[in-house]
């Protein structure tokens, strides 16, 4: 491990994005038009307030997926990548880098989304807003680490975005918004445990209607934790130094 | 051999082979590259040379022998700031400047921010350098590119074709560049499918369908097959093999 090279390589990402102005107004306008067409929708029923805080969740989730998948799909296919590896910098360096960059958008990202929920959409949020802010920042770093990881299986851009649907959206029907988790059958139910957006979703939904921090909240945000380290390992083990 | 600095070659290869998708793409290649010169890697297209730069630089898995790079085994780590290489395709970030560019690939290698300059300079961009890459011309992006293998103090430089399709008065400049370098104790291997470029190299290794047609100087090369150019004579050599080779198999 080396800060200099992490640094450097999340400077270099940012420094990207900064040059990328649509695809930055995208991330952070497109949220906030979603959740504020969904408080449009729900207006006047109470259901804005049960969705609205897993969906603050969702959206950086699926952004850093669909945003990573591509840019190290660039990575690969421009030859930075093998360039990279002929140097000094080890992969956990890459990937660090890599999630402080995107770590710092999702922030800022999250911290606009929520607000705009919170102090213009009149959402309901009985817990602590940071922690609202902090699950959305675990959320991103899902997203950015299982986007690494299938990034490894495109070939193609083409690929990379057809990833989305397949990765994102079973997590998405299964993690308890649609229908809640205890009312799915047991199948289901199980396939539910064992996808990390479940809890994910599951903390947003506690924070928002419970005025205490509870341990509920820190163990799934443990597993959430768990999927990312996971998926990054699983995700470092893509970047071979040699290949065929 | 002709070795102008202690220590070991900057490259030994010995019967170095490479098989992707079930053919031979290099055949038992055995050679040597001195340091401190400009050795040239010729060929047509496809006869291995991308491979042959890739597993110097140990970004390519190999199926038998061995390469050994300044006294290492090739792609080991601490010859990872020691050895410069540049892709064929230009590897750079389309989407960050020059100077950007280059100031990560400088951080990565440890060098320092005032390296960027010399390196810009020295690929003659110096009124780019706060151009966007994606904006540039291929032929600049490759200057780019190979830039960022001029950082630091690289003691060995692997570049594939760095001087295809530039404006010949770019070619020669970068041709001098080169020259510089190697009188400076640096070690470059230089591909190229131009037998034209063969002159401007203090030693040459022929290649064709993943073997060695021959490892010698150009002055040497010439003589031998009694030749006036470096196309022909490969011409020559390859005919020579292909006469040793039908004598070979029993009829």
């Amino acid at each position: 491990m080396s800060l200099r090279c992490t640094l450097a390589t999340a400077r270099r990402v940012l420094a990207q994005l900064r040059h990328d102005h649509r695809t930055l107004a995208l991330l952070l306008v497109v949220p906030c038009v979603l959740i504020s067409l969904l408080a449009w929708i729900y207006d006047g029923t109470g259901t804005f307030d049960q969705i609205g805080a897993p969906l603050l969740g969702i959206f950086p989730f699926v952004v850093m997926f669909l945003v990573t998948s591509v840019a190290t799909l660039r990575e690969r296919t421009s030859g930075t990548l093998e360039r990279l590896l002929t140097m000094p910098i080890g992969k956990l360096d890459f990937l660090m880098g890599y999630a402080l960059a995107f770590g710092l958008l999702a922030v800022v990202q999250a911290v606009v989304a929520s607000a705009l929920s919170l102090l213009v959409l009149g959402l309901d949020v009985v817990g602590p807003a940071w922690l609202i802010v902090v699950v959305a920042l675990l959320d991103a770093l899902l997203g950015m680490a299982l986007g690494l990881l299938v990034s490894a299986f495109a070939s193609t851009e083409f690929q990379a975005v057809q990833f989305l649907p397949a990765v994102v959206l079973p997590q998405f029907l299964l993690c308890g918004l649609l229908v809640p988790r205890d009312r799915m059958n047991d199948v289901l139910q199980a396939v539910s445990d064992v996808l990390p957006l479940s809890y994910a979703v599951d903390a947003m939904r506690i924070v928002s209607s419970s005025p205490t921090v509870q341990g509920e909240v820190w163990r799934d945000l443990a597993i959430v934790g768990g999927a990312i380290v996971l998926a990054l390992a699983l995700g470092a083990a893509t970047l071979r130094r040699r290949t065929p | 051999m002709v070795n102008n600095s202690p220590g070991p070659a900057a490259v030994a290869a010995q019967d170095l082979r490479v098989h992707r998708g079930g053919r031979a793409v290099l055949d038992g290649l055995s050679f040597e590259v001195p340091r401190g010169l400009v050795m040239g890697l010729l060929g047509p297209s496809g006869c291995g040379k991308t491979t042959l730069m890739r597993a110097i630089v140990g970004v390519q898995v190999v199926s038998g022998g061995r390469v050994e790079v300044l006294g290492l085994p090739a792609g080991s780590a601490p010859l990872r700031s020691r050895v410069g290489y540049v892709t064929q395709a230009p590897s750079v970030y389309g989407d960050l400047t020059v100077t950007e560019n280059l100031r990560y690939f400088a951080a990565i290698l440890g060098a320092a921010d005032a390296d960027v300059r010399r390196v810009v300079d020295q690929v003659g961009l110096s009124s780019q350098a706060d151009s966007v890459a994606g904006a540039l011309s291929g032929g600049e992006r490759a200057r780019v590119s190979l830039a960022g293998a001029l950082l630091g103090t690289p003691e060995l430089l692997v570049l594939d074709e760095p001087t295809v399709g530039l404006d010949p008065v770019l070619r020669r400049d970068l041709w001098q560049l080169f020259g510089r370098l190697a009188s400076q104790g640096v070690t470059l291997l230089i591909s190229s499918h131009v037998m034209d470029e063969a002159e401007r190299c203090q030693r040459l290794l022929l290649m064709r369908d993943g073997r060695a047609l021959a490892d010698d100087t150009p002055q040497a090369l010439l003589e031998r097959t009694q030749t006036h150019d470096v196309e022909s004579a490969f011409l020559a050599l390859v005919d020579e093999r292909a006469r040793t080779t039908t004598e070979e198999v029993p009829s």
